[in-house]
């Protein structure tokens, strides 16, 4: 626990936050169901096949997929396989420490990994090089590199664009068994656009994309992803107790965001 | 279960008779570099830089209490420092967590960096400092201290001048500034230096390899003159933020 002097802090700070939810307002001056802006940074910033360095006000998350070949799971022999993994960096917030994932950390991994297996967005059959025996690992690294509140969804949405940016070096099977790489490349195949909304509730008010204070004053918390048909794709309560017509709510706002958070990330169709 | 899809050939050759370098460099040219300082909303201080293909983010969190407890020193502030390789920094994926060469990175790193440190300023206090590769391309860790030294000024902490690294190394018959890929993988030697610019000492002074007393020490006046060159660039990154200002204040004058 923290000294007297950021206890009480923190209660004043839930106070002021409550004091104006309760009038439908939020610290930073934005609309419930408002998300911060997101800028997608551009450059050349890892190895990765895919990359992407979003920033979602001033949280900010780089998300490196590197693909690799090897043996598929034994119960899904004609399927590629996806790993995440989410690392938050001691550089992102004075409370990260430096270790093996903690349980927010492998939470969000899991979080992002249903994202994209509930929406099928991944055609995994295409990354079959010989059934049973060679498939392709597509490898997800989510970094946090600055916290500001609502990692998942920054984290979610680099993840998405990064795989969707993800060019797969083709291989070709040598005699031995072993593979070379053929020098050409085959865009992942990525069939859907799963986008994460999280909400913050506070003295009963929704608001959407909480900040790291209204993070940390949220009675409750929880995450949704919605596919470009208003699907939801999968769901997370995270913290504290939501009733069923909140939940309705916010999905229905989800399904609403949708079409302005995939134009901003280029990912709207015809 | 996994198998490497990237195979690794050695250039035929890593220096032409005439001195010219894999990526075209002479032997005594820097790669690129771009420095930018506090480009991390949370930290105390950040730095982020290019160079050649090198990206690096420092953070710098501190002077601020210890944990554990009993790590703190009564008279001086205790400076701890991680290096660490994203697992998307290098060709195949790097296992997350921290290796032996990644211990030792940290290790020399702090110890670069902590004799520019006016420790004694902050008695009973934590300094950290993380040092992330994101992409890595030969020379990291002096590009990281480099880039850490800037995050240690962007944060405010006390410092006798700035410390500036850059590796050199021996191809052949010469001696190289700054080697790249290639001569980090198939090159002779390779020697990472750091320098307090102050007063020219030196901080960090690793080799690995055969060099003879005269290539050792056209090696470190070659390393002071690249140093001279990476100095600039800091203190320029640096200012970079104050003249941004500067020229703001100014336009709403006129």
């Amino acid at each position: 626990m923290g000294s007297q002097e950021e206890v009480s802090a923190a209660s004043l700070l839930r106070e002021y936050l409550r004091d104006l939810a309760s009038r439908g307002e939020r610290k930073d001056g934005r609309a419930m169901d408002e998300m911060r802006p997101i800028e997608i940074r551009s450059g050349l910033f890892t190895k990765g096949e895919g990359e992407a360095w979003l920033s979602l006000g001033d949280t900010q998350v780089l998300v490196g997929v590197k693909v690799d070949v090897g043996t598929p799971f034994p119960d899904t022999p004609n399927k590629g396989v996806l790993m995440t993994n989410t690392e938050l960096l001691p550089i992102a917030s004075p409370t990260f420490e430096p270790g093996p994932p903690n349980e927010d950390a492998v939470e969000m991994a899991r979080l992002v990994d249903r994202a994209f297996r509930g929406s099928n967005a991944i055609d995994f059959e295409e990354l079959v090089i010989k059934e049973g025996q060679l498939v392709y690992l597509v490898m997800v690294d989510m970094y946090a590199l600055d916290h500001d509140g609502n990692l998942v969804d920054a984290l979610e949405l680099a993840s998405l664009l990064a795989l969707k940016r993800t060019n797969v070096p083709k291989v070709v099977v040598r005699e031995d068994g072993g593979v070379t790489p053929s020098g050409d490349f085959f865009p992942l195949p990525v069939r859907e656009t799963p986008i994460s909304f999280s909400f913050a509730k506070i003295a009963g008010r929704l608001m959407l994309d909480p900040s790291l204070e209204e993070e940390v004053a949220a009675d409750a918390l929880m995450t949704m992803v919605v596919d470009s048909q208003g699907r939801v794709c999968s769901f997370q309560k995270r913290t504290g107790a939501f009733a069923p017509e909140e939940i309705k709510r916010a999905l229905s706002i989800a399904r609403e965001k949708w079409p302005q958070v995939a134009e901003r990330l280029g990912l709207l169709e015809g | 279960m996994k198998m490497p899809i990237y195979l690794q050939e050695p250039p035929e050759i890593l220096i032409t008779p005439e001195g010219v370098r894999t990526d075209g460099r002479g032997p005594h040219d820097l790669r690129p570099i771009k420095m930018t300082v506090g480009v991390l909303n949370r930290a105390d201080g950040s730095a982020y830089v290019e160079w050649g293909g090198n990206r690096i983010l420092a953070a710098v969190y501190g002077p601020r209490e210890v944990h554990p407890k009993h790590l703190t020193l009564p008279d001086r502030a205790l400076v701890r420092c991680r290096y660490n390789m994203a697992p998307f920094s290098t060709e195949e994926r790097k296992r997350p967590g921290p290796d032996r060469r990644s211990i030792e990175l940290s290790k020399v790193i702090r110890e670069a960096l902590l004799p520019a440190i006016f420790v004694d300023k902050y008695p009973g206090t934590v300094i950290d400092i993380f040092v992330e590769i994101i992409r890595s391309d030969a020379g990291t860790r002096c590009a990281g201290t480099t880039a850490a030294s800037l995050a240690l000024a962007d944060a405010g902490i006390a410092m006798r001048g700035l410390v500036t690294a850059l590796a050199v190394g021996r191809v052949g018959d010469w001696i190289v500034m700054d080697p790249n890929h290639d001569e980090d993988m198939y090159g002779d030697v390779d020697v990472p230096v750091a320098f307090l610019m102050e007063d020219k000492e030196i901080t960090l002074l690793q080799l690995d390899g055969p060099l003879t007393e005269d290539e050792f020490n056209e090696a470190l006046d070659l390393a002071m003159k690249g140093a001279d060159l990476v100095y600039e660039m800091q203190k320029e990154a640096l200012r970079r933020p104050y003249l941004v200002v500067e020229r703001s204040v100014a336009g709403r004058e006129s």
